[in-house]
């Protein structure tokens, strides 16, 4: 397939790991922030081409899996409801809350629809007067200009039965907070590509130059990750902490600037529980003051009651990158997709998800089937 | 055929009414009109028309094979198809799994209150045609009419009986060390089609259903004496789900090269766009085949005479006896799980 297939291509890829085995003298590890990125490792197998000095760790990239517990709890609340038509991506309805999850509340009748952009929840409000519509807004800044967008156009054709529960977080405080944690291990990151293509890379530089870590914008095919790990390495072994772009198909510096603005207009900047790894200041969205009206929440008088999470899953050590998968007690025991602890093991970013669909088997026995 | 020359381009037997009413499943004299107008025209042979309660039939020699599956599929018609002739093709193709010729079905039809007639009379003439492409008959069925909001329009059961008329053993159990590995044709063209119009996606061009019968490839593979150890259809669950239940059911260590699948390129754009690995979607005219190493070229060149099986490709292997596993070589040359899929399929956020 175009522009898919030139991108998957097995000699360029030996070529780039070739290179990138040149170039290594030294054992370094890298993060990749998104949770695309890590699927696409897994699933490729593209760890597999490096040294073994290279050492991937999974980032926190994964907005279904970092959306807090008290948030799914309140949207399993509010699509429970009779009069209530409660849309989501697909993503969200496998995620267990404190005591189900969307797929059951559906089963028991909620009427859950899944949706494939914000703009269709808008449409479900105005094709049914009748019933409240509320979109579950969950995502990084790469979903959330349209989520921008749908209330933007509910405000316009003054629509009163739509509003939203936003958990939207921003990757670079992320980031900042990752590092700044005791045990932090990462020594340069793969910034993710799509969240770039709308935010730029500008608010890296002072990332980079704060904790000294090399920072590369990268795609999601398998030789742009090589080719982000071969950037990271090179300014690695040569002792340079810059940002570089190797999505520059798809990213420029500045971004796309009328999806900031747009962002910049319907939301305003506050803190956010992440799941499993805490408050981390200013890294949410929520609706600015002048969409209070759209705010699930605020209409549905909803009361945030503080949940502990499951304490035999890890997620918030995974999502950090300090375990991966498969050293968890519970990975594919007490946890698996079917009965999940926590959202990384359903979520289609998930990391666990990765681990537990292509690799659970362990290496030896896959090399031992090749 | 006495049913020759009916059509869904035919007016609707039954003008009076353009919405089945319960009535029509009432045992009176709408329900009469219904069997004999619709049903009774559209299938029509000298077994129905006895309308005996059950259908007498001489048994044929050799073993004979058995299959039943129910279809809710929606919409009801989708590119490439219908639920009509999906419920022909699909009980068809589980008895071609067994290398059956297949022979007789029966149909169940749970219809809900207030459906168009129009629409029945569509399905019904779907299936007809479906049926005497499959050379099978429609010897006996049943119907009930339900409660509006209790059904979704319609859902059809059929069973299928077939007979097996080769000697060879084709079971998960058959499958060894050294299997090449088939697939009929390229993958992922039903559950993208349904899911494309299930959920308003607009793609430049309309993704077709594979819906098919693949009865005639494979009696042809028996007929040439081709060593077969397993068929499996690809219906839910997809290319994965089979191999997996496969490698789980013969004890085997099965590895495929992602390269070697084939995919149509607006199939696989679609399944990317959304996140769904192609290999778990599913398929309504493809099969897999284990067919002993040997015979695996001579296996080709029969499916890719057959239409339906125009695509087919040696995808990999059984390399082992072992603990279950099926393993993908990448389009990068790595080697990863073949997972069996995890319940429905969910389009991914970004």
């Amino acid at each position: 397939m175009r522009f898919l297939d030139e991108y998957r291509d097995a000699g360029l890829a030996q070529k780039l790991a070739a290179e990138i085995h040149r170039v290594t003298t030294r054992p370094w590890t890298i993060m990749e922030v998104c949770g695309g990125q890590t699927h696409a490792i897994v699933k490729f197998g593209i760890d597999e081409l490096l040294p073994r000095q290279i050492e991937l760790v999974h980032g926190p990239g994964c907005p279904v899996c970092v959306t807090p517990l008290e948030a799914i709890d309140q949207a399993l609340e509010i699509a429970a409801k009779p009069d209530v038509i409660f849309a989501s991506f697909g993503d969200m309805l496998r995620v267990p809350g404190s005591t189900t999850d969307l797929l059951s509340v559906k089963a028991q009748g909620g009427d859950v629809r899944i949706v494939y952009s914000p703009l269709d929840a808008v449409r479900l409000a105005e094709q049914n007067p009748g019933m409240e519509v509320v979109f579950f807004a969950v995502g990084f800044e790469t979903t959330a200009p349209a989520t921008a967008l749908a209330v933007f156009q509910a405000a316009q054709k003054k629509l009163g039965n739509f509003s939203m529960l936003v958990a939207h977080v921003l990757v670079p405080p992320a980031i900042g907070a990752l590092m700044s944690s005791p045990g932090c291990r990462v020594q340069a990151f793969l910034a993710a590509g799509h969240v770039c293509t709308v935010m730029g890379f500008g608010e890296y530089f002072p990332l980079a130059e704060k904790y000294r870590v090399p920072m590369v914008v990268t795609g999601f095919e398998p030789l742009d990750i090589l080719h982000g790990v071969l950037l990271a390495v090179r300014q690695l072994e040569s002792g340079r902490a810059e940002v570089e772009n190797q999505y520059s198909r798809a990213v420029r510096r500045e971004g796309n600037q009328p999806a900031q603005a747009l962002i910049k207009n319907v939301f305003q900047v506050v803190p956010r529980k992440w799941r499993g790894v805490g408050e981390i200041p200013l890294s949410g969205l929520a609706l600015a003051d002048g969409y209070a009206a759209f705010d699930t929440g605020k209409k549905f008088g909803l009361a945030v009651r503080q949940v502990d999470e499951p304490a035999e899953c890890l997620a918030g050590l995974i999502l950090q990158g300090l375990k991966k998968p498969h050293e968890c007690p519970a990975f594919g025991a007490k946890c698996t997709p079917e009965r999940p602890l926590g959202a990384p093991m359903v979520s289609g970013e998930g990391a666990c998800a990765a681990y537990y669909r292509y690799r659970r088997h362990g290496a030896r026995e896959m090399a031992g089937a090749k | 055929m006495k049913t020759q020359g009916i059509s869904a381009a035919c007016p609707v037997p039954i003008a009076q009414y353009p919405h089945v009413l319960m009535a029509h499943g009432g045992g009176g004299t709408l329900m009469h009109e219904l069997l004999e107008n619709i049903f009774g025209r559209a299938f029509s042979n000298p077994i129905l028309d006895t309308r005996h309660d059950s259908a007498q039939f001489a048994v044929p020699p050799g073993r004979l094979a058995m299959t039943t599956d129910s279809y809710v599929v929606r919409p009801i018609f989708f590119p490439g198809g219908d639920i009509g002739s999906m419920s022909i093709h699909g009980t068809v193709n589980d008895l071609a799994m067994s290398g059956a010729r297949p022979l007789y079905l029966s149909c169940g039809f749970i219809i809900e209150e207030g459906l168009p007639m129009e629409t029945l009379w569509r399905v019904v003439c779907s299936m007809r045609d479906a049926a005497e492409n499959c050379g099978v008959q429609i010897i006996t069925g049943d119907t009930k009419v339900v409660d509006k909001g209790k059904g979704d329009g319609l859902f059809i059961n059929t069973t299928g009986i077939g007979v097996v008329e080769h000697e060879q053993t084709i079971l998960p159990q058959g499958v060894q060390p050294g299997d090449a590995v088939i697939v009929s044709g390229d993958l992922g063209r039903h559950g993208m089609a349904i899911m494309a119009v299930r959920e308003g996606l607009e793609f430049e061009s309309a993704i077709e259903s594979d819906s098919a019968p693949v009865v005639a490839p494979v009696l042809e593979l028996l007929g040439a004496g081709v060593e077969i150890h397993c068929l499996r259809d690809l219906t839910r669950g997809g290319l994965a789900g089979a191999l997996n239940e496969i490698a789980g059911a013969a004890g085997v260590k099965i590895a495929i090269q992602q390269m070697a699948v084939p995919v149509r390129a607006d199939v696989s754009a679609a399944c990317e766009m959304l996140g769904l690995d192609v290999l778990h979607v599913a398929n309504e005219g493809r099969f897999v085949a284990f067919i002993a190493a040997k015979d695996s070229e001579r296996a080709i060149n029969i499916l890719r005479r057959h239409e339906v099986g125009s695509n087919a490709s040696i995808i990999g292997s059984v390399v082992a006896k072992s603990t279950p596993l099926v393993t993908l070589r990448s389009a990068i040359g790595a080697t990863r799980i073949l997972d069996m899929p995890g319940g429905e399929q969910l389009p991914r956020i970004c």
